[in-house]
């Protein structure tokens, strides 16, 4: 699918050495940049907003001080300090995390499928992913300790992330319209079985599964973030690192061969990473969707398909996004808090019409 | 390149059945024969993509024992058709013919072989424009430049002529002509006879997954054989200027 349309070059008056890969390379690292210093003071103004109005330059004071250095001012509202550090740092960290899963987790997929309308959401990844947490939270079984969710969450993904793969594909290539039917297929059969435990399950049950299918950062403790960060690390290192043959499997899965990519191998360590990725996004949090599909296709626009940078630069922007739309789901309406899944999906769905109208038109059809 | 009992079963059909092929440094071999006759499955085997009970020796080493990364720097495939994922520019999809050599010395070469690879196929003045908003013609010929980047000594090109014009057909089999000349083996998947005669050193006709004849295209091209082969009528007259076969259907 094309995105861009550079500005029309014919080719007489193309300069003959261009080679844009090169050209671009300081403006992509500019991009990086300029996403982390967004993300730091998304995260600064997103920590000191609330009930206990905190400014940002309190905030990295009370930062800095606990790291040892005496710079900045310390909060001065009354609670200021315990707001920070029992409530809103473990907010805005899993925050973070999660963000950065989901966007890294879409840019991934996309790759993986070859086609730039996968998401852990849309092809229901995700809820395999919440059936898997809801199963554990539903039979009580606690076997690995708080590890427990997340790793029902994590089976529970990598089950559906490969029954997905295995489906969609055909003759090495994943179309459009099987990938989207094959995700309604999925999502229909995890909202069941939802509901299934819903019915089977008591009160505190059916609540701890509805905030689950809502997605919310609400339950944020040190705790949670000492889960998802590990799992989230390692999925954004095994990304990382298949950026390079990722660009090469754009070519096909014959031609990447020929470059001497091990395609198997790459497939099955990028559908892991995918599933530890929503794992680390869903166990503590729910279903935010949308995230993976709208940041890396964003970042497509701005920068271009390749991996090395597609994929940091989700990562950075998915956490941009889910900080400022926690801000916004707790601060929007007094004392009431909206479900941040609903929050992405409201901008994210009408954003999944357009990019499904535009792919559709781009392939002359449904390819 | 070696091989022999090449033998491919698709859908308990034989495709391929016991064929024998070589390709010397320095030597442009074509593979022809109708539709259907086996040809880029042929080639498909040869490119390590299907298992085969007959022997393959690349560089003097079985196909077989090869890792893909190390394979990548002895051959390169040229698929009959190109697709494209993402929206990358046709140079950086000639540059990701120079992956199999990253972090080793001959890297540092990346960018000249890019250049000289686009500027062989002329696509130079392509290079900043998405691969999907060029025409099927000129994606072919990117798809070449990126083949001959990877600057490996030995080419598999699968019908490299089938989606150009006139001029570009003859700019093709003249850079594989050059690669032959500077001691590459390029092995060439053809339908036009013509082309074939004229730039080929050997060629080999398949028919139903065999070879029926091997050698030079002079003594290979023979109105019998061909007739045979394509199950139509086919003249075969010497060109009255250079004397290579002219392979001609033969018409009321």
């Amino acid at each position: 699918m094309q995105l861009t349309t550079p500005p029309s070059v014919s080719p007489k008056s193309a300069r003959p050495s261009r080679i844009p890969a090169h050209l671009r390379g300081p403006a992509r690292i500019g991009l990086l940049g300029g996403l982390t210093v967004t993300l730091i003071a998304v995260s600064l103004l997103a920590a000191g907003r609330g009930q206990v109005p905190i400014s940002p330059a309190e905030v990295a004071g009370s930062l800095l001080h606990r790291l040892g250095l005496d710079l900045g001012p310390l909060p001065s509202a009354a609670q200021g300090e315990n707001a920070l550090w029992l409530v809103r740092f473990p907010r805005v960290t899993l925050a973070v995390v999660v963000g950065a899963s989901l966007g890294c987790a879409g840019a991934l997929m996309q790759g993986v499928f070859g086609n730039p309308l996968a998401e852990p959401g849309v092809v229901g990844v995700s809820s395999g992913a919440a059936v898997g947490a809801a199963a554990s939270i539903v039979s009580g079984i606690t076997v690995f300790g708080i590890w427990t969710t997340a790793a029902a969450a994590f089976a529970g993904g990598i089950l559906t992330t490969m029954m997905v793969y295995a489906m969609s594909r055909a003759n090495g290539r994943t179309e459009v319209v099987t990938l989207v039917l094959t995700g309604v297929a999925v999502n229909a059969t995890a909202g069941a079985l939802l509901g299934l435990l819903m019915f089977l399950t008591d009160d505190d049950g059916v609540r701890a599964i509805a905030f689950w299918q809502l997605g919310s950062l609400a339950q944020a403790t040190w705790g949670a973030v000492a889960v998802a960060a590990p799992c989230a690390a390692v999925g954004l290192a095994v990304a990382a690192f298949s950026a390079r043959r990722l660009d090469l499997l754009a070519l096909g899965e014959a031609p990447a061969r020929h470059l001497g990519v091990d395609t198997e191998r790459l497939r099955v360590t990028a559908i892991v990473a995918t599933a530890l990725l929503t794992a680390s996004a869903v166990a503590f949090t729910g279903i935010i969707s949308f995230v993976g599909l709208v940041v890396p296709h964003l970042i497509r626009m701005v920068a271009g398909p390749g991996h090395r940078v597609l994929i940091p630069a989700s990562a950075l922007g998915g956490a941009v996004v889910v900080v400022l739309g926690d801000l916004i789901a707790r601060t929007a309406i007094d004392y009431q808090e909206l479900p941040l899944g609903v929050l992405t999906a409201v901008v994210g769905g009408p954003a999944f019409f357009w990019l499904l109208r535009r792919t559709r038109s781009k392939a002359g059809g449904w390819g | 390149m070696r091989a022999s009992g090449v033998e491919v079963t698709l859908g308990g059909r034989k495709v391929v059945d016991g064929v024998d092929l070589h390709a010397d440094p320095g030597e442009v071999v074509a593979l022809v024969g109708p539709n259907g006759a086996g040809k880029s499955t042929l080639l498909a085997a040869l490119a390590g993509d299907l298992p085969t009970p007959g022997r393959i020796e690349i560089a003097g080493r079985e196909l077989r024992s090869y890792k893909k990364a190390d394979l990548a720097r002895e051959r390169a495939v040229l698929p009959q058709r190109s697709a494209l994922s993402f929206p990358f520019t046709a140079g950086e999809v000639v540059r990701m013919g120079r992956a199999p050599w990253a972090g080793r010395p001959e890297a540092a070469e990346d960018d000249e072989a890019v250049a000289e690879a686009m500027r062989r196929t002329e696509v130079t003045g392509f290079a900043a424009r998405p691969f999907q908003a060029l025409s099927g013609g000129e994606q072919a010929r990117v798809a070449l430049a990126r083949v001959l980047a990877q600057r490996t000594p030995l080419l598999l090109l699968d019908e490299p002529t089938a989606a150009l014009d006139l001029r570009h057909q003859e700019l093709v089999l003249m850079v594989a002509r050059e690669r032959a000349g500077a001691g590459a083996a390029v092995v060439v998947v053809l339908h036009d006879l013509g082309l074939a005669a004229a730039y080929a050193d050997r060629v080999s006709v398949l028919a139903a997954g065999r070879v029926r004849a091997e050698g030079r295209p002079a003594e290979v091209f023979t109105e019998e054989l061909l007739t045979e082969v394509y199950q139509h009528d086919v003249e075969v007259l010497p060109h009255p200027r250079t004397g290579t076969p002219l392979v001609v259907p033969r018409r009321p």
